[in-house]
């Protein structure tokens, strides 16, 4: 396990806006097809490390290399080899499936002979063949999702950021939409992902619990659980937001 | 009752904890009323005028004096010959030339009646109808005065001519205006929609999270409506040209450039407003009172500027499309060229340069 290769390397990492500091001094790593939970109650400071880690915004100190490549001055490579979905999607309501994932392809760089295999071969293995030419507003959510999901990883990235995918949707769809993860992770590519339901946690391979911008605790779930002595990781979840 | 009055309380606390509803509350009908009733004045006031008078004798004097003691008319220049008249027109310097006729005050006594011509611009010809009524009107005045003391009644009468609109066609002042209207609301409206709602949907971030650059983005949201902006203009000219008769007197050339120019500058203030808003009615909110009522009310596009108090007056320097109004109307009907108008396209280049490094700035401090 202690083998395997880190691709996310976060050492020190500070974020402060004014006088407010929403990440106090983060250090971990993430392991290379690895499943990695990233919980916290809400403010406790998960958005914003996602966003520097993205690309999106520089910390205010701190190492961090992802897959390789600094934040400070490779966040071009970064984004090359990162793919994103957010709690609100990240598909055009007023395209069709095909058209949305040939834009993304498009526009990290695919070529279009490769977007049409991928295409055929994607809308093939999620059974969406009847609604591959229906507007995205017209399809369910739970089927959005998984879209959005396909649409994230289209370009093979080397990880992929999942901020509170599954927000709004049933157990039943949101176990479908796991077994995409755990596909995309046997494919080799690093799930990076935020939720706030405890039972996703127990899906995660390590996760760790943020509380007032810092990290309270990281490890496997069955090692937290034997740790904090409970069942359950809502309550290993509650022990850490309580104290 | 007492629910009911709970339930007011909250929706009173809801608008004023909104700055945007007071301000539609309070501020938009002072607004209104300020706008439209000094915008729309049907008086004519401190026109800029010149005057050539060939003759220069008592009489002469005395109707010069008359007109601009009149308060309706500021002098703008003597001019001395009639290639002057010309070049003051094109210049857009001066509304209207009046022109004395040689021996005025000998030809008068003599024969009781006397030469005067009154040319006007009328590339806005409500202005130009209603600045020739005054001066004739002045002029009359000053006649029955001095018809007291003859027995002959003197008469004056003035040889209207209508520069650049001989027919008074009131399309020679719609068409440049509605094309300014139509491009800022395509260009400036319809981008920063499109922007905020990549914003409201989440893409936005998505986009931003691809490799593709800020700058890309922009430019990739911008060029189909560059390009709808251009189609819209040609389609304008082309209406205004065959149906209504408008004549393209100057370079279809700069024609061409100063609207590419002014489409620009309306897509720049677009994006601009699209960093300021969250959601698409607030920039729709925005839009229309940035943009929709100043280019109907304060660019000169129907009220004339020179009519307004000074305070309006600063304002419409401020806006955009004055500039593009005077530039097309000058290009179109009186066939100026760049000589003419270059302070005009400084002035668009100036206000596209600071739109577009204050969206550069906004959208910075926004990826921080």
């Amino acid at each position: 396990m202690n083998q395997r290769k880190t691709i996310i390397s976060v050492n020190n990492l500070v974020k402060k806006f004014g006088g407010f500091v929403a990440n106090d001094n983060l250090t971990f790593d993430v392991h290379e097809g690895e499943i990695f939970g990233f919980l916290g109650a809400n403010g406790a400071g998960k958005t914003t490390a996602i966003r520097i880690l993205c690309g999106l915004s520089y910390p205010t100190s701190g190492k961090i290399l992802v897959s390789g490549f600094d934040v400070y001055t490779q966040r071009e490579e970064i984004k090359r080899n990162i793919g994103y979905m957010s709690q609100k999607f990240s598909l055009y309501e007023d395209l069709n499936i095909r058209e949305n994932i040939r834009f993304y392809g498009g526009i990290y760089g695919m070529s279009s002979s490769a977007i049409r295999r991928k295409t055929d071969e994607l809308i093939e293995e999620l059974d969406l063949s009847d609604i591959a030419g229906t507007l995205i507003r017209d399809i369910p959510l739970g089927w959005r999702q998984k879209v959005a999901f396909s649409v994230a990883v289209f370009h093979e990235p080397k990880i992929v950021f999942l901020d509170e995918p599954t927000g709004g949707v049933d157990p039943l769809t949101r176990r479908q939409f796991w077994e995409h993860i755990y596909r995309a992770a046997a494919r080799g590519i690093t799930v990076f992902i935020t939720t706030h339901y405890m039972d996703e946690a127990e899906y995660c391979e390590r996760v760790s619990i943020m509380a007032e911008g810092r990290i309270e605790a990281l490890d496997s779930p069955e090692n937290l659980k034997n740790n904090y002595g409970v069942k359950t990781m809502d309550e290993v979840f509650l022990k850490i937001a309580r104290k | 009752m007492k629910e009911f009055l709970g339930f007011v309380k909250k929706e009173f606390i809801h608008i004023f904890r909104d700055s945007r509803t007071l301000v539609v509350l309070f501020g938009l009908p002072v607004a209104q009323i300020l706008i439209f009733g000094f915008v729309i004045q049907n008086e004519i006031q401190d026109v800029r005028i010149a005057i050539h008078d060939k003759s220069k004798d008592p009489v002469t004097f005395d109707i010069t004096n008359k007109l601009l003691s009149s308060g309706f008319f500021r002098l703008e220049k003597y001019l001395t010959s009639e290639k002057e008249t010309e070049t003051i027109f094109k210049t857009g310097r001066v509304r209207e030339v009046i022109v004395f006729d040689d021996d005025f005050a000998e030809t008068l006594k003599r024969e009781g009646t006397a030469g005067i011509q009154l040319l006007a611009d009328a590339s806005d010809p409500n202005s130009a109808r209603m600045i020739v009524s005054y001066t004739q009107a002045i002029i009359a005045t000053y006649l029955k005065e001095l018809n007291r003391d003859h027995q002959l009644p003197l008469i004056i009468e003035p040889r209207v001519r209508m520069m650049y609109n001989a027919d008074l066609k009131s399309a020679f002042m719609f068409v440049p205006g509605t094309m300014a209207l139509v491009l800022t609301l395509v260009s400036a409206m319809m981008t920063c929609i499109t922007i905020v709602r990549e914003k409201e949907t989440g893409t936005m971030e998505a986009l931003l999270v691809s490799p593709l650059r800020p700058v890309q983005i922009i430019a990739g949201k911008v060029t189909p409506y560059i390009l709808l902006s251009c189609i819209n203009a040609v389609v304008i000219l082309i209406l205004g040209y065959f149906i209504f008769q408008l004549p393209i007197r100057g370079s279809l050339l700069l024609l061409f450039g100063e609207t590419i120019l002014f489409i620009s500058l309306a897509l720049s203030l677009g994006i601009m407003i699209s960093t300021m808003s969250k959601t698409q009615v607030v920039a729709m909110f925005f839009s229309a009172f940035v943009l929709l009522l100043p280019t109907l009310l304060l660019s000169g596009f129907i009220f004339p500027i020179e009519n307004m108090p000074k305070v309006l007056q600063w304002l419409c320097y401020a806006m955009p499309p004055k500039y593009f109004i005077t530039i097309l109307r000058s290009v179109m009907l009186k066939g100026t060229g760049i000589a003419e108008v270059w302070r005009e396209t400084l002035v668009l280049t100036g206000m596209l340069v600071f739109f577009i490094s204050v969206s550069a700035v906004r959208f910075k401090v926004r990826l921080q």
